[in-house]
């Protein structure tokens, strides 16, 4: 197994999704079968590839980066092929692959308009290359490409298959379709911030430079964070690349006030969008905080920090808040992401073992948790042609296993002890109750007190969505309409992300287990234990 | 003795001119016009290949004015690769029109042939005439359709203002003559270090960079370039924007590296702002387009600000980050130039399939033309700099290069630059989005105009570009291969 140990692995999950896309492309048109198990082949071998990782990784080591590999890539500017992952990386890898290969068995079932599977198909799975080589890239370079790789899938996504509804174009006095409003808002936005990003790369790239032996830059990450532990990026200069590299990470994420295009965009996605953009792909924002933002630059993280508490806590207020306003169910779910994502950030911005195993743990539950709500969304828009809450009344009466599935993760998604979601929120407070030494408690304790303020307008909205959508008597309208139950493959989609979130509600060392070894390791190099 | 080898390329594309015009005489068929011009620039690359892996190190001609480096080595290949995929664009379009097709193919050798004198020329002269041989063809052939007014103003608007550049230029370039007693480069540079507080020195500069600043269309010298690009024959245009283009950078690169290297601190100001106007205003006025190829012409300007930036590090940087600037132009240039060209050869194919030419009529052209759409994504984008296509990499270097120095001027330009592009994706991915996302006009012509197979030259020009734009996107090393060979230019070679 040295070949798998030595890259290899890691590789063929990053890569097979992007071939698959290749064959996909060169089979007919017309050959549906084709095109489905082509999808379900090379979704299905990274994840069958993750759980050979599960059972070899090493967990007595998990701050070491494993089955990596360091090849020559782009000589002339040193950026090279240097994959890897670690506690942190591994069960974000993990998750990205069991969403992906989930996303293609729904979508079986579930081709959105205009029909066109080829296409679809394809794109799912590059954009399963992109979440998957994000989490793995050692190299800023790399990683960077990564990161930028699933816009073009996304837009494409969006704008094609997503919501034909006409909208008033805020700002402007035109209506456009919101699919194409809400691709090129979501392009724009994180474009503006990966721009920003890459001008800090180079910068701390430039900087390398002053502090290695060889005198030669670097954009490896390892490396950069050996430098960054020592406090040699400092001053102005470090102050600006962070600032850079938020920008980045926090369309991304996203952070209030930079959200804006995330409602639009998860709602205007067809459902399979809607699941990857939610489940992971905005955990390359707050993935780049950890691997990057604070190790590299723990000083300025320690300087930035009480104003990401801020506005992660005004995106957890804010977040709920919008959510009570809503009356479209999507719409509800995805501004919900924003206030989950606040958790995610509080807890990273307490820089502390518990703040960060938080943030890793919230970003696995959201994803499993919200990716399964987007499903549900979906396929209940599927059938009853409208997302309004207000009409959907008496869903358990009418589709009683949907009912199910949707009260089962709404009350996931709110935070019970016993599912997943409860350990990153409840983490992220305990964590900013005691943040990391010498950051100012006021403030955080502050920000304690709005979040647990958050977890309860976050069972309120939740709550009330299951009873305008599940109680109550169904409307007249639906006694024409023939309402088919959950089909088997949503079943298969859903069951076992309704395991996963049970299992790592009862038994966190799931997650912990591979993430706490790495989250000591980082906080003590970057601040001191 | 000289060096006949050194001058081979050069020796053969001009024969290949005269032999064209000859033929055309006799011929009945004309198209064998175009395809004695294809081989001819083929077997013009075969001494460039002979001479790049030959032992021998640079060829000096004529006293230095006249040099073979790996950076003439380098532009002559992009030039001749860049000609010969506007010959296979060329073939069609000139034979679905009543065109001269032998002057054509004659005197888009000619200005090939400026081009390949450009990159070896290394004084004034010679690099005069290189940008009059590139422009002078070009004059005659942005007024090939001669039945339609669009054409004979762009014809007449690059004449006037290429005219009034070239103008500019000689007068610079007498004042730098007077003032140095030199015309090689490698003199001037030898005596600027004296007169950068000379006044009349810094005039001429200006004027040389103002004459330049025409012919690579950069702001506030563009005026020029949208109504020409929409008038001039597609292929021509294609030409214009990316070969005659690279002739004004690497005239530039030239010039200014080696000619004015010790006065970079006169002409770097200078720079920063055309590449700020340009990148800037440029995109602002692409954002309204409806025309494609109008579009493509703010585009390329933008372009252009974009290939100005490294520039402006020169008074702060050493040997080295000098090396990395003129790298940066020359991968910027490089990975422009096909995607450009893609672009232009869409326009082409597309505009047969939809009958139009602007964003709106090429609507759903992924119901119809499923081929030209993908391409569309991997060109616009590409132009855009999305990975994994291979523009990133062209702004990646160029960002790389203006943050060598630390300087807050690099970095605000670096800023301005980042904020541009993201201003240019809106433009770019409304053609997208139209291709892919919008149901077909009704003004589309009938199946068998919109379904009919794209004639094979043309094909063969798309498919050539898009593999180096696919390609180059994931392996940059395949570019920065020859275009880190460039860094002789600032010296240290």
């Amino acid at each position: 197994m040295a070949w798998f140990d030595n890259g290899w692995g890691l590789s063929l999950i990053v890569f097979l999704p992007i071939a698959g896309a290749l064959v996909i492309l060169l089979a007919p048109k017309k050959n549906l079968t084709a095109i489905k198990s082509f999808g379900l082949m090379f979704t299905a071998l990274p994840v069958l590839l993750a759980a050979v990782m599960i059972a070899r990784f090493d967990y007595g080591h998990a701050s070491t980066f494993q089955f990596g590999t360091n090849l020559s890539w782009i000589a002339s500017i040193n950026a090279r092929y240097h994959i890897g992952i670690d506690g942190i990386s591994f069960p974000l890898l993990v998750l990205s692959t069991v969403l992906t290969l989930l996303a293609v068995i729904y979508t079986f079932n579930h081709w959105p308009e205009p029909y066109n599977p080829k296409a679809f198909m394809a794109l799912i799975l590059v954009l399963g290359t992109a979440m998957n080589g994000t989490f793995v890239a050692l190299d800023l370079v790399l990683f960077f490409v990564f990161f930028e790789l699933v816009l073009l899938p996304m837009y494409f996504m969006i704008g094609i298959w997503g919501d034909k509804t006409m909208m008033k174009v805020p700002g402007f006095k035109i209506e456009a379709e919101t699919r194409l409003y809400a691709a090129i808002k979501f392009f724009v936005f994180t474009l503006f911030g990966s721009a920003f990003m890459l001008l800090g790369f180079l910068a701390l790239y430039y900087r390398s430079g002053d502090f290695l032996a060889s005198g030669a830059r670097t954009f490896d990450i390892p490396t950069l964070i050996d430098l960054g532990s020592q406090g040699l990026f400092t001053g102005t200069f470090a102050f600006l690349v962070f600032g850079a590299l938020f920008l980045g990470f926090a369309v991304k994420v996203p952070m209030w006030p930079l959200h804006t295009w995330l409602p639009d965009a998860h709602t205007a996605a067809p459902t399979v969008g809607s699941v990857l953009l939610a489940g992971i792909l905005l955990k390359l924002g707050s993935y780049g905080f950890i691997r990057i933002s604070l190790p590299i630059l723990p000083q300025e993280a320690h300087r930035w920090a009480p104003a990401i508490a801020i506005l992660a806590v005004i995106g957890i207020i804010y977040g709920a808040l919008a959510c009570l306003a809503q009356t479209d169910m999507k719409r509800l779910i995805a501004f919900s992401s924003v206030g989950h994502m606040g958790f995610v950030m509080l807890g990273i911005s307490t820089l502390t073992v518990v703040g960060i195993n938080a943030a890793v743990i919230g970003m696995v539950a959201h994803g499993l948790i919200t990716g399964l709500l987007f499903f549900v969304a979906g396929s209940m828009a599927h059938r009853y042609h409208t997302r309004e809450m207000a009409k959907l009344g008496g869903n358990q009466t009418l589709m009683p296993k949907m009912g199910a599935i949707l009260s089962f993760t709404a009350i996931a998604s709110l935070g019970l002890p016993g599912l997943a979601g409860f350990w990153g929120e409840f983490m992220s407070l305990v964590g900013s109750y005691n943040p990391a030494f010498g950051l100012d408690l006021g403030v955080f304790r502050t920000a304690m007190v709005f979040g647990a303020i958050g977890t309860v307008l976050t069972a309120g909205y939740m709550l009330w969505m299951l009873q305008r959508v599940n109680l109550g008597v169904p409307s007249a309208e639906w006694d024409s309409h023939a309402l088919i139950d959950t089909d088997v493959y949503e079943l298969t989609a859903w069951v076992p992300l309704m395991v996963l979130i049970v299992a790592v509600g009862v038994f966190p060392k799931l997650v912990f287990g591979a993430t706490n070894g790495a989250v000591v390791a980082l906080v003590a190099k970057a601040f001191g234990g | 003795m000289i060096d006949y080898l050194a001058l081979a390329p050069e020796i053969i594309i001009a024969a290949t001119a005269v032999v064209v015009l000859l033929a055309d005489l006799w011929l009945v068929r004309k198209y064998w016009t175009a395809i004695i011009a294809v081989v001819g620039t083929t077997a013009a690359a075969i001494p460039l290949i002979v001479m790049a892996v030959s032992p021998v190190g640079d060829r000096v001609l004529f006293d230095g004015s006249y040099v073979v480096d790996p950076f003439a080595l380098v532009m002559k290949g992009v030039f001749l690769m860049a000609g010969y995929v506007v010959l296979l664009m060329s073939f069609s379009y000139v034979e679905s029109d009543r065109y001269y097709e032998g002057e054509y193919y004659f005197l888009l050798l000619v200005s090939i042939l400026g081009s390949l004198v450009l990159g070896s020329a290394r004084d004034l002269i010679g690099l005069f005439i290189g940008i009059e041989l590139v422009a002078s063809p070009m004059y005659v052939l942005a007024g090939f359709r001669k039945g339609d007014l669009k054409s004979n103003e762009a014809a007449l608007k690059y004449y006037l203002l290429g005219v009034l550049a070239s103008a500019l230029l000689l007068y610079g370039s007498s004042f730098v003559f007077g003032l140095t007693g030199a015309l090689t480069f490698d003199g001037i540079a030898s005596a600027a270090g004296g007169l950068v507080h000379e006044p009349a020195f810094v005039m001429a500069v200006l004027f040389i960079l103002a004459g330049i600043g025409f012919k690579v269309s950069a702001v506030p010298f563009h005026f020029w370039a949208p109504d020409t690009y929409e008038g001039a024959p597609t292929p021509i245009t294609a030409y214009l924007s990316v070969s005659s283009k690279a002739a004004g950078f690497v005239a530039l690169l030239a010039v200014v590296y080696r000619a004015f290297g010790p006065a970079s601190a006169t002409w770097a100001p200078v720079v920063w702002v055309m590449a700020a106007l340009s990148m800037t205003i440029a995109n602002l006025a692409a954002l309204k387009q409806d025309n494609i190829v109008r579009m493509l012409a703010y585009s390329s300007i933008s372009h252009a600000g974009f290939m100005l930036v490294p520039f402006v590090v020169a008074p702060y940087v050493g040997v080295e980050g000098l090396g990395n600037a003129v790298a940066a132009t020359v991968t910027y240039l490089v990975i422009y130039a096909f995607m450009n060209l893609g672009a232009f050869a869409l326009v082409i194919a597309g505009s047969r399939k939809s009958g139009s030419g602007t964003v709106d009529g090429w609507a759903g052209m992924a119901t119809y033309a499923p081929g030209l759409a993908f391409l569309g994504a991997v060109f616009f984008f590409g132009l855009a700099g999305i990975p994994p296509l291979a523009g990133w990499f062209a702004k990646f270097v160029m960002f790389r290069a203006v943050l060598t120095a630390g300087s807050g001027w690099a970095v605000g330009l670096a800023v301005i630059a980042a904020l541009n592009s993201v201003v240019a994706i809106y433009y770019y991915a409304r053609v997208v989005k139209a291709m892919w996302m919008d149901p077909v006009p009704a003004t589309v012509p009938g199946i068998e105009v919109r379904e009919a197979a794209v004639p094979v030259p043309l094909a063969l020009a798309l498919g050539i570009t898009a593999a180096i734009v696919l390609v180059v996107g994931a392996v940059p090393g395949l570019v920065t291969f020859f275009s880190d060979a460039t860094k002789v230019l600032a010296g240290g070679g």
